[in-house]
Parts: C-alpha cells; structure tokens; sequence
C-alpha cells in the first residue's frame, strides 16, 4: 500500500490545479467545481475578503475525498459553496451534470460541526423529520428510521431528547437524519471537530461503515490531519487564505478498512506529508490571525 | 419542597411587612393583612364581584390574544426578515419606553367608553413586549438549524412552522411572561378611568369613597390571580428552557 503524492507545481500565486495523475479522472464525475472564488463583499469601506479560490475540483463517484487546512482557510465555505449553501462569487459547480445555483440539490446530505439536533424533538424525530417534511409515507419513514438507529446505535436513545445526550451521541443523530434522506453525495464539516479523541476515531470507523455500505460519495472536511490520512481515498490539502488546493494525496487504502489502519507504515507517511505540506500554511494563517486580532 | 418551603417563607416576610406597614400607616391607608383578607373573603360571597372579576379577566383575554397573535406575528416577520428587523427594531425600543398612558385619551376617542376601549389598551402595553421577544427569539435561532432546514429540502411553510417557531418556543413563553403582566396592566388602567365595571372601576370606586379595605382586598385578590397565572408561566419557561439547553 505505498501512498502516492503528488504535489501541485507552484501553485500559489496563480491557483493553478492540477489533477491527480490517473484514477479520478477515468472514474464517473459525481461533482465538480470550476474556478470557483468567494469574495466577500467589502463593509464600512474596507476591502472585501477574499476567502476562497480559485478552486478546480472533481469529486469520483463514491470516493471519499478529504479537505485537510489551516483553520481559517475558507474550508466550510468551500463546502457550502459546493453544497448550494452559499452562491460562489465565480465558477461553476455542477452534482451529477446539473448546475448547483441557490439550492441545496436533492440528493445532498450535510453534516454540519455545529450541534445541529432539533431539541424539541426526541431522537426518533428528529432522524424521521426530513423524511416527514418530504412527506414520506409512515412506514417507510418507519423502516428507515429504525434502520438509521440500529446503523447507528442510538437503539437505546430512540426516546430520548438531545438534551440528554452526549455530544458523540447528538452527532450520531444528526448523521442518521441525514442517512435516511439516502443521500448520494455527503458533506462532513468537521463533524467531530468537538469530540474528544476516543469517540473521533469510533465515530471514523462508523464513518467508514456508512460510506461502504450507502456507495455515497463522501467530502470530509477536517483539521485533524490523522483524520483525514485514516478515513479517505483521496485528500486535499488547502493553502491559508484565500484558500485553495494546493496538493491531492492518495493513500490507496482498500474500501475495506477502518481505524486499524493506523498502524500501517504508509500512515505515518501520509501524515507526515500532510504535516510538511501544512505548516507553512499553518504558520501563515497564524500570523494573519494574530496580525488581525 | 425546598423551594415550596422559601416560597412560604417569602409570603410570610411579606405579609409581616404589610402588617408593620399598616402599624406605621394606620388605618386610614392601609388595612392590615387580617382585615384585608376578611373583605376578600366576603366580597368573594357576592355576585357582583364576580361580575366585575369577569368584566376584567374576559378584557384580558380578549388583549392577550390580539398581543399574542400580533407580537408573534409581527416578530416573526421581523425577525426572520433582517433588513425589516433592522429598521423595526429601534422604533418598537422606543415604543416600548413611551408610556402608553398618553394615548389612553386618543383610544377612548377611537374605541370610546367600555370594553373594546380597554382591550385595545391592554393590547397595545402587551404587543409591543411580545413582538420585541418574539423577534429576538427567531434572530438568536442557530443559523445551523436553517442550513439543516434547506439541506432537508424545506419548504418555507415548513420552514416556519416546523422550525423556526419550535425553535422559539422557549423565548416566546419568556415573552409571554412579561407580555401577560403588562397587558393586565394596560386592562386594569384602562378600568380606573372612564369605565363603570371591572376590578380596576372596583379599586377607584373604593379610593373615591375612602374604602380601604375594599380596595386593598382587591389589590389583593388581582395580585394572587395574577401571581398564579406568571408562576405557571415561569414553571414552563424553566422546563421549556431545560430541555433546550
């Protein structure tokens, strides 16, 4: 399993991406982003803030493909951009040949890092509601639900109300309501950023459970560098901001894998690769940060 | 238990303070705790009382509902539209501080002499409360909780009735809360003047004619009404905020 890298030639200053060499451009294109840019506009006559972009990206259908950045660099904007949650200000996304424009696509499951479980609804609620919304019929809204919870072990929680979970257990909510829309293409935005170390790596494997038995296609955005070398095909690591791709690393692990996966000798390379190619980066959204406050 | 306990405590320093009170005041001003509770308890004997008790109480139902309704309404509206929000804000602020007693002449002229004038009295002192809540309520709504809404497809129906008002609950009945006492209040101060019925005419009839105790029977009985109906509203503002958190 010998981890191939391949590195973006001097990308900075003109946003120049590259694909990988070979497999993700011969496999089906599920979703693709071109030249995107997000500017926000300027307020009180400052300059605008440009966050994000130029960003080319191709996602192969039921890869998963992993978003590792300096904190700040415009990671959850590139994921809203490409989930229809916010308009690019230049580019093109297209999900499964079709434009993306204002509108989060049917088809599109988001997981986002804020606790995002309804608290007026017990858990069983809130993993049927986007079903119930779409007005789907009760037993089916039934079998799914009960399948969800049994996926993702919340059997004994079904009556519970977020309040009375642990926040492991309200993510394992919030990924349910998604996994009973059946989505095709789902966004992470560092689901477990407020886990602790332990319930991360479980909630990995369950992660890895999910994405082999639903062949959705997976985009994990996270800082956790470990994370990112353990759960994907294929990463992509961002520059500070604005932010944009400047390195597409694939592990080649098999689909059959899970945390275990750590102890292989092409881990700690990757994750030494991820590190080199990030503290630059890392150093510089520091700077900017303690430059800004 | 505990907190039934502090409860009676609280009530018996208080009725000891209304006693030390009437010691230091005298008859003439305030009628002491027993001679007070005596009156009530005859008044509660009359007819007439009770058709004065629901004169009041069905005011205030009626003003409850139209602020409710309203408040809600218009701080839904504002609060899910910024821009709107953004303008509306200040302006019901400063509506909010005016006091509303300089408009009691303009709403006798509008709604003239009776009930219709003291409902939209006790209206306007509880809408505004209401609204001020409601929307603050809707703008502090995670702003996950729309991402959730627009990824699980939502109409904008749903969106409202599914989300957004669930998602306020808590702060609605924190609103209501406030909403409730002050619109009591609008209704009552609206019985004081130009009106023949209802307990606030009861407490000036008694002052007109130097009844004290009768007054502060009264008194009495509006605030154990009015204690009870807030404590229920607090009860479920603490458990609606519990689950929340």
């Amino acid at each position: 399993m010998a981890a191939s890298v391949v590195e973006m030639s001097a990308p900075r200053n003109r946003g120049v991406i590259r694909e990988s060499q070979g497999s993700a451009a011969s496999a089906e294109i599920h979703a693709e982003m071109t030249g995107i840019k997000r500017i926000y506009p300027a307020t009180g006559g400052g300059p605008g803030v440009h966050a994000l972009g130029p960003v080319d990206l191709k996602l192969a259908r039921g890869e998963f493909y992993s978003v590792v950045g300096p904190s700040g660099c415009g990671k959850s904007t590139l994921l809203d951009v490409l989930a229809g949650l916010s308009a690019p200000t230049e580019g093109h996304i297209l999900f499964e040949g079709r434009e993306v424009a204002g509108k989060v696509p049917p088809g599109v499951g988001v997981v986002f890092q804020e606790d995002a479980a309804f608290p007026w609804l017990t858990v069983e609620d809130n993993i049927a509601f986007g079903l119930r919304r779409a007005g789907t019929d009760a037993a089916e809204v039934e079998r799914r639900v009960a399948y969800a919870i049994g996926f993702m072990g919340l059997k004994d929680f079904r009556k519970a109300y977020p309040s009375q979970l642990s926040g492991g257990m309200r993510q394992r909510v919030c990924i349910a309501r998604t996994l009973v829309m059946q989505p095709r293409l789902i966004l992470l935005d560092e689901p477990f950023g407020a886990l602790d170390a332990q319930t991360r790596l479980l909630m990995g494997d369950e992660l890895l459970k999910l994405w082999r038995e639903t062949g959705a296609t997976v985009m994990l955005i996270t800082h956790a560098l470990d994370e990112a070398a353990m759960l994907s095909d294929r990463i992509g690591v961002m520059s500070a901001r604005p932010g944009r791709l400047i390195a597409d690393i694939r592990t080649d692990w098999p689909r059959d894998r899970d945390s275990r996966i750590a102890a292989e000798e092409s881990f700690g390379q990757i994750t030494s690769q991820l590190w080199r190619l990030l503290r630059d980066e890392s150093v510089k959204a520091a700077g900017m940060a303690g430059a800004k406050g | 238990m505990r907190q039934f306990i502090d409860s009676l405590i609280f009530a018996a320093v208080l009725v000891g303070l209304w006693q030390g009170l009437h010691w230091f005041a005298g008859d003439i001003a305030i009628a002491s705790p027993g001679v007070t509770a005596e009156r009530a308890w005859q008044m509660v004997g009359t007819a007439s009382f009770w058709a004065h008790f629901r004169e009041t109480f069905s005011a205030l139902g009626y003003a409850l509902a139209i602020a409710v309704l309203g408040g809600m309404t218009i701080g839904l509206l504002l609060g899910l539209h910024r821009l709107s929000g953004e303008v509306a804000e200040p302006i019901l602020v400063s509506l909010y501080s005016l006091p509303k007693i300089t408009l009691y002449p303009l709403i006798l002229l509008i709604f003239g002499l009776g009930m219709s004038a003291k409902v939209a009295f006790g209206a306007i002192h509880g809408i505004i409360p209401i609204a001020i809540f409601t929307m603050g309520a809707v703008k502090t709504i995670a702003p996950v909780y729309f991402k959730t809404a627009r990824v699980l497809q939502l109409t904008r129906r749903q969106l409202v009735t599914t989300v957004v008002i669930p998602a306020a609950i808590p702060e609605l009945v924190s609103g209501l809360r406030v909403g409730f006492s002050l619109t009591l209040l609008g209704v009552l101060i609206g019985e004081m003047f130009a009106s023949q019925r209802g307990l606030g005419y009861l407490v000036m009839n008694a002052i007109g004619t130097l009844d004290v105790p009768t007054m502060m029977a009264v008194v009495l009985m509006l605030a154990l009404v009015a204690v009870a109906i807030s404590a229920t509203l607090l009860y479920l503002d603490r458990r609606l905020h519990h689950r929340a958190a």
